[in-house]
C-alpha cells in the first residue's frame, strides 16, 4: 500500500538563503492515510519546513513528493493548516474566520451563498466540539489565546480536508489548556479519520497523540529515528504518567540529544 | 470621586487652555501697546472677522472646494497605485525609486510649472493638493497590501487560493485601517497644497484673500483669513478622523495597528 504522504529522498534549499545551505536533506517520511504522525527535532531544523514541502508552498530542489497519490508540483488544495499563531482576520467574527476556507475551496466556494445556513450549523458544530459553543459571534481578539487557537483549529478543519498539518500549535498555551486541546484534537482525529503531520518540541504531546513520531536532527534536517507507538487507543491523559510511556519520551529525549549533540 | 473630579478638568482643559491664550494675547497686545499691523488683538480679529464674514464665507468655500477635489484625487488614484504596488513586486520594485524621488520634491515647486500649463484658476490648486496629498495614501496601501501574515498566506494557499483571492479576502481588508490612516495626513497636505497654489496661482479661495490682503497692508483681514483657516482645517481633519473611527473601528479596539 501506497502512504497517503510520501516525501521521498528531498532536499530543500531556500531561494534566500545566505550561506546556500540546504534546510533539509535526503529527507524520506512516509505517513499512512488516517495516520497521525508527529515531527520532533531541535529547533531550526526543517520542521516547518517540512510541512511547506508537504502542502507545495515550497518545492524541493531534490527529490519526489507525493500526497494522497499525485506529486505535489503547487499548492495541494486539501489542507487544513494551524500554526502556533491562531493568524485569525481581526476584522471577521470567529464564524466567519471558519467560514474563510469554504470560500475557497470548492465544491464549497460555489455552494457556500445559497447553502449558508447548512455551512453555518456546521462550524457551530465544530465551535462546540471544542468547547467555543455560542462563541462564533464573537471577534477573535474578544478571545483569549486558547480559544483562538481552538478556533484556529477548527478553522483548519471546516472543510474537512484529508490532511491536517498542525505546526506547534500547542506551543504558546499554558499546560492545563494544552492538555485539554491534546483530548479535543485526539477525539476529532479518532471521529473523522483524516491524516495529520503535527510538529512539535513537546515530546509528551508527540507521543500522546501519534501514532509514529519521526526525530530529526539539526540543520540540515534529516530523519534520525522512526518510533512507532502503539499505546492503545483511546488514551487518556492519565496514560502519560504510566511508565511505559515515560520509558518512550526517555527514549525519544535520547535522540534528540544526540542529535543536538552532533551538530 | 477624586476620579470624577479629575474627569471634569480633563473636559474643561482645553476651553480654559484655549480662553487662557487669547486673554494673555488680548492683555500683551493692550499692555505693551503693540501695533495692530505687527500683531492685531484677538478682539481687532473678531472684528475683522466679522466686517468680512460674507468674503471669507466665500473664499473658505472655494478653497474646501479645491482642498477636496484634490483629495479626492489623491484618494482615487493613491488607492489604485497603492494597490498595484502591494500586489506585485516587480511593480513596486520599479516605481519606487520614481515615488521616492517625486515625494522628494518640495510640491511649492511645481505650482510654477501648473501656471504655465492652466494659467491662473482652479486646476493649480486642485493639482497641488493632489500632488503632494496622494504619496502618503499610496505608501499606506501598499504597506497593508504587503504585510500579510506568512501563515495567513500559507493558510490559504494550501487551501488552493488564487493570489487574487488572497487580496480579496485578505490584503484589502487588512489595509482599510492604513488606508483611513493614512487620510488624515493626507487631507492636511492637500490643505497645504490647495492654499500655497491659491496664493500664488488664483483668483479666489482663502491663499488668494490672504495674498491681497497682504498687499493692502490688511493686517486685520490677514488675521482673520488665517483663522479661517484654522477652522476649516480642524474642520476637515475631524471629519477624516470620524470617517476613519467609523470605518475601522475593529482595528482600533484590537489594536491592530499598533501590531
Ligand atoms: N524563507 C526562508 N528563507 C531562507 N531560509 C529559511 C526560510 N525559512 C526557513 N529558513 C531556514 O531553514 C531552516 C529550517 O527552518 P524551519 O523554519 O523549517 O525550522 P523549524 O524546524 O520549523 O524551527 P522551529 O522549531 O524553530 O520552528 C532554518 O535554518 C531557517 O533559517
Ligand atoms: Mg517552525
Amino acid at each position: 500500500m501506497s502512504a497517503f504522504v510520501d516525501i521521498h529522498d528531498v532536499t530543500h534549499i531556500y531561494a534566500g538563503s545566505e550561506d546556500g545551505q540546504p534546510a533539509v536533506e535526503g529527507m524520506n517520511i512516509k505517513v499512512q492515510e488516517g495516520e497521525f504522525a508527529a515531527i520532533v527535532g531541535p529547533s531550526g531544523c526543517g520542521k516547518s519546513t517540512v510541512m511547506k514541502l508537504a502542502t507545495g508552498l515550497q518545492f524541493p530542489a531534490k527529490g519526489t513528493i507525493i500526497v494522497d497519490g499525485k506529486q505535489v508540483t503547487a499548492p495541494v488544495k486539501l489542507a487544513g493548516m494551524a500554526f502556533q499563531n491562531p493568524v485569525m482576520l481581526p476584522w471577521r467574527t470567529t464564524l466567519k474566520n471558519l467560514l474563510l476556507p469554504l470560500e475557497i475551496v470548492q465544491p464549497h466556494r460555489g455552494r457556500l451563498r445559497s447553502h449558508r445556513k447548512e455551512y453555518e450549523a456546521r462550524a457551530e458544530a465544530l465551535l462546540t466540539q471544542v468547547g467555543l459553543a455560542g462563541q462564533g459571534s464573537k471577534f477573535p481578539w474578544q478571545l483569549s489565546g486558547g480559544m483562538q487557537q481552538r478556533a484556529s483549529l477548527c478553522r483548519a478543519l471546516i472543510h474537512e480536508p484529508k490532511l491536517l498539518m498542525l505546526d506547534e500549535p500547542f506551543g504558546a498555551l499554558d499546560a492545563f489548556t494544552r492538555e485539554e486541546l491534546w483530548g479535543i484534537i485526539r477525539d476529532l482525529h479518532a471521529a473523522q479519520r483524516f491524516t495529520v503531520i503535527l510538529v512539535t518540541h513537546d515530546l509528551r504531546e508527540a507521543v500522546f497523540l501519534a501514532d509514529r513520531v519521526f526525530c530529526m536532527s539539526a540543520r540540515p534536517g534529516r530523519i534520525i529515528a522512526e518510533r512507532e507507538i502503539d499505546l492503545p487507543r483511546p488514551r487518556d491523559i492519565e496514560i502519560t504518567y504510566t511508565q511505559e510511556f515515560i520509558d518512550i519520551v526517555h527514549e525519544l529525549r535520547g535522540h534528540i540529544r544526540t542529535a543536538r549533540d552532533a551538530a | 470621586m477624586a476620579a470624577k473630579s479629575t474627569r471634569t478638568t480633563l473636559i474643561l482643559a482645553p476651553w480654559i487652555f484655549t480662553l487662557g491664550f487669547f486673554a494673555i494675547w488680548e492683555a500683551a497686545v493692550w499692555a505693551f501697546g503693540i501695533s495692530r499691523f505687527v500683531l492685531p488683538a484677538p478682539t481687532a480679529i473678531a472684528e475683522a472677522i466679522y466686517q468680512y464674514q460674507a468674503q471669507l464665507l466665500r473664499h473658505s468655500f472655494h478653497t474646501a472646494w479645491m482642498t477636496l477635489a484634490g483629495f479626492g484625487l489623491a484618494v482615487v488614484f493613491g488607492l489604485l497605485l497603492g494597490m498595484a504596488l502591494g500586489a506585485s513586486r516587480i511593480i513596486h520594485a520599479g516605481t519606487y525609486p520614481l515615488l521616492v524621488g517625486f515625494n522628494a520634491i518640495p510640491k511649492v515647486a511645481v505650482v510654477p510649472i501648473l501656471v504655465i500649463w492652466f494659467g491662473v484658476g482652479w486646476q493649480p490648486p486642485v493639482l497641488t493638493a493632489f500632488l503632494i496629498s496622494f504619496f502618503p495614501i499610496v505608501v499606506n496601501v501598499a504597506t497593508g497590501l504587503a504585510t500579510i501574515e506568512p501563515e495567513t498566506e500559507d493558510v490559504l494557499r494550501a487551501l488552493g487560493a488564487s493570489k487574487r483571492d488572497i487580496i480579496m479576502k485578505v490584503g484589502i481588508p487588512r489595509a482599510m485601517p492604513y488606508f483611513f490612516g493614512s487620510l488624515k495626513v493626507a487631507i492636511t497636505l492637500a490643505y497645504v497644497g490647495s492654499v500655497i497654489a491659491e496664493y500664488n496661482a488664483s483668483n479666489v479661495g482663502v491663499g488668494n484673500l490672504m495674498a491681497r490682503a497682504s498687499a493692502d497692508f490688511n493686517v486685520p483681514l490677514l488675521w482673520a483669513a488665517l483663522i479661517a483657516l484654522a477652522v476649516l482645517g480642524v474642520i476637515m481633519y475631524a471629519a477624516t478622523a470620524l470617517v476613519e473611527k467609523r470605518m475601522t473601528g475593529w482595528a482600533q479596539r484590537s489594536q491592530f495597528a499598533s501590531q
